[in-house]
């Protein structure tokens, strides 16, 4: 099943279960969603229950809160995280503080979807990642979706719970194709071990993981050593448990991402690691990010201001060469 | 209306409809990627607007057509969507981002109605300055949902800035339809409170010209903005990538019948357009080689621009 298939999948089996659960966004449900996500459920659910919105992406969030202070479980779909921080204030202000403020008499049952980063010459204004920002908001649960296993159950979870929850999807990660095992209980709030290792705990997330699977077996023959590759799932809260494991056995961290360099998501992993586990690193740990740069619509200054498999495999073998490895 | 100026508005038009048929080729032939949004079908509007304005300009992404009339070459707009480095943003921008102090144009804003605000802004600057010719900003019928759009018409109005505020009503954002999303089909009715409105047929060139000529007038009396509603409607999808499913082959046919070139032609001299489409059909092809010709960036040059020269020694 696609990725996309398998969002479309969870949003259709929570809806036919909980009346409760509304759809609304912009052009998903006559066009049925820009990356074809919310596809015939317009058909299914009624207008009532699938809303087009006009382009004002703070109603929209600003809605949804209201919605859920109604009784309704609404999930909402930006077209993409840049648009998000039009809706900044609602998602900040309001969606993480009215429980606490409320203490606990206001309760957030949403879901906000919304995918980022950058996805091919679309431009500074629309190649932006935002899990930085959005994790560093007390109040909310925020999901990095890489696969759709993950994300058909992440999601199936995260319009159950009561709480609110940022869903991050990937442009470029629409049309990835996996088996979905209907029968997993799985935990959205755990990460992932991809592929076990012995030498490296690699940390990554989004499409940077994929990127970075790609290059590994090369990185591993060229460094003769094996390394643990992880998705990170949910970036707030962050399952410190498996990290700590991994990187206990590994004594070696590097941390992958496509945004910016500086205020970059994975400096406050890199940054407990180092008050955590000094100990325990025999090594410096390595932080690849995009470049302090807005992105260029020209392919090349775009390629070369983010990870790609090839900077990252350079970028590995040049730090295990000086690390001893 | 004098001859050379439908002949320029007529030539602008065609050099704006070949230009984006050069486009979509080239997109096709994978020499431009990304969002390109088409302007085919919406040319009377655009040339009608950017030939009769005096001052400066903000626009959507949608604007090559717009910033070819305004006098940006077809070569560095060709460029531009190329990502070559003799492309108007040297590469940076591409076909949503093309700019020109020079000749007033700020186009190519892409978070919708975001651009909005900034028109206000300048508008306030151009009083201040007391150059009367004031601002423009286009933007589309779904853009009029935008908060930043309200805040604006309120902010123009109670500061009584020379803003001419263009409304594309192509009655589409996308895929979705006006009615669907607006309280209203005819965007004037939001604005009627706060200044004087005017509907064109945004299929008209010389409709167009004349009406912006007016609201340009209008802004320099001092009495504050003008609002003015173009109906017009686009040949294509909203985006190359757009397959323009949610219209009927019926609502197409009967757009395309408004098709503002076939509109002027009539009133031309047949040598006239004969010659001037041979013209278009060379300064076409002369952009895409061009486009071809030019270098990419540099890649050592991948922090240009975003400050100063001095101040990226500091950046870095
Ligand atoms: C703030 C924001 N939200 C959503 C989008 C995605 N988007 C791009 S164009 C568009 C529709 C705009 O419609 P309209 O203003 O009518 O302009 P048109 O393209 O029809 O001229 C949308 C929703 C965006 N670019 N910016
Ligand atoms: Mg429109």
């Amino acid at each position: 099943m696609l990725y996309r298939e398998a969002i479309n999948l969870a949003l259709d089996e929570t809806m036919s279960e909980d009346t409760n659960i509304v759809l609304l966004g912009e052009d998903i449900a006559n066009v049925g969603g820009t990356f074809r996500v919310t596809e015939g459920l317009l058909d299914k659910y009624g207008k009532a229950r699938v809303i087009d919105t006009p382009i004002a992406e703070l109603s929209i969030v600003g809605n949804a809160i209201g919605m859920a202070i109604g009784g309704l479980r609404p999930v909402v779909e930006l077209m993409t995280a840049n648009f998000s921080l039009l809706a900044f204030d609602q998602i900040v202000n309001h969606m993480a503080k009215l429980p606490f403020m409320s203490a606990g008499k206001i309760r957030l049952p949403m879901v906000l979807r919304m995918p980022q980063g950058v996805s091919k010459q679309l431009g500074a204004q629309h190649s932006e990642n935002y899990e930085n920002m959005l994790s560093s908001v007390p109040g909310l649960f925020v999901f990095a979706v890489n696969s759709p296993n993950y994300a058909y159950h992440a999601l199936k979870k995260s319009i159950k719970m009561d709480d609110p929850v940022i869903f991050i999807e990937h442009e470029l990660l629409y049309n990835k194709k996996e088996e979905i095992d209907m029968k997993s209980d799985l935990d959205p709030f755990k990460a992932r071990i991809i592929k076990e290792g012995e030498d490296i705990t690699i940390i990554s997330y989004l499409k940077m993981l994929d990127d970075t699977a790609s290059a590994l077996d090369e990185i591993e023959k060229e460094l003769n050593c094996s390394c643990e590759l992880i998705d990170l799932c949910s970036l707030n809260p962050v399952d410190f448990k498996t990290l700590e494991a991994s990187i206990k056995k590994t004594g070696r961290l590097i941390m992958i991402e496509e945004g910016h360099k500086m205020g970059s998501y994975g400096a406050q992993i890199i940054s407990w690691a180092v008050e955590e586990l000094f100990y325990f690193l025999d090594a410096a740990p390595l932080r690849l990010c995009g470049k302090n740069v807005p992105i260029a619509y020209n392919r090349k200054l775009e390629l070369a201001s983010i990870p790609t498999p090839k900077s990252i495999k350079k970028d590995i073998i040049n730090w295990g060469r000086i690390n001893g490895l | 209306m004098d001859t050379a100026l439908m002949e320029d508005l007529y030539y602008s038009m065609l050099l704006g409809r070949h230009f984006e048929y050069a486009a979509k080729e080239n997109y096709f032939q994978g020499n431009i990627s990304g969002f390109l949004h088409l302007d085919i079908g919406q040319e009377a509007l655009s040339v009608g607007a950017m030939k009769a304005f005096e001052g400066d300009v903000f626009t959507t992404y949608r604007e090559h057509v717009m910033a070819l009339s305004r006098g940006m070459s077809a070569n560095a707009i060709m460029a531009e969507l190329f990502g070559k480095v003799d492309g108007v943003s040297k590469g940076r921008g591409g076909s949503m981002h093309m700019f020109s102090p020079k000749i007033g144009f700020y186009g190519g804003d892409a978070i919708v109605g975001g651009h909005i605000p900034n028109a206000v802004g300048c508008a306030y600057a151009r009083k201040y300055q007391n150059k009367k010719t004031g601002c423009l900003v286009v933007f589309g019928d779904g853009a009029t949902n935008c908060g930043g759009f309200f805040e604006s018409i309120n902010i123009a109005t109670s500061q009584k800035l020379p803003l001419v505020f263009l409304c594309e009503n192509n009655k589409y954002a996308i895929g979705t339809k006006i009615e669907t999303v607006s309280a209203f089909s005819k965007q004037a009715k939001k604005v009627e409170a706060y200044m004087p409105t005017v509907e064109v047929d945004g299929m008209d060139v010389l409709a167009v010209y004349k009406a912006i000529k007016k609201a340009g007038e209008y802004i320099k009396e001092g009495k504050g903005p003008i609002f003015v509603e173009a109906m017009t409607c686009r040949f294509e999808g909203h985006s190359i990538s757009d397959a323009n499913k949610y219209r009927s082959s019926e609502e197409m046919k009967k757009c395309k019948e408004l098709d503002p070139l076939l509109k002027l032609k009539p009133l031309l001299d047949k040598v006239f357009v004969e010659k001037i489409e041979a013209q278009v059909i060379r300064d076409i092809t002369e952009a895409v080689n061009f486009a071809h010709e030019s270098p990419e960036p540099s890649l050592a040059e991948l922090n240009k621009y975003i400050f100063t020269d001095e101040g990226l020694k500091h950046a870095l």
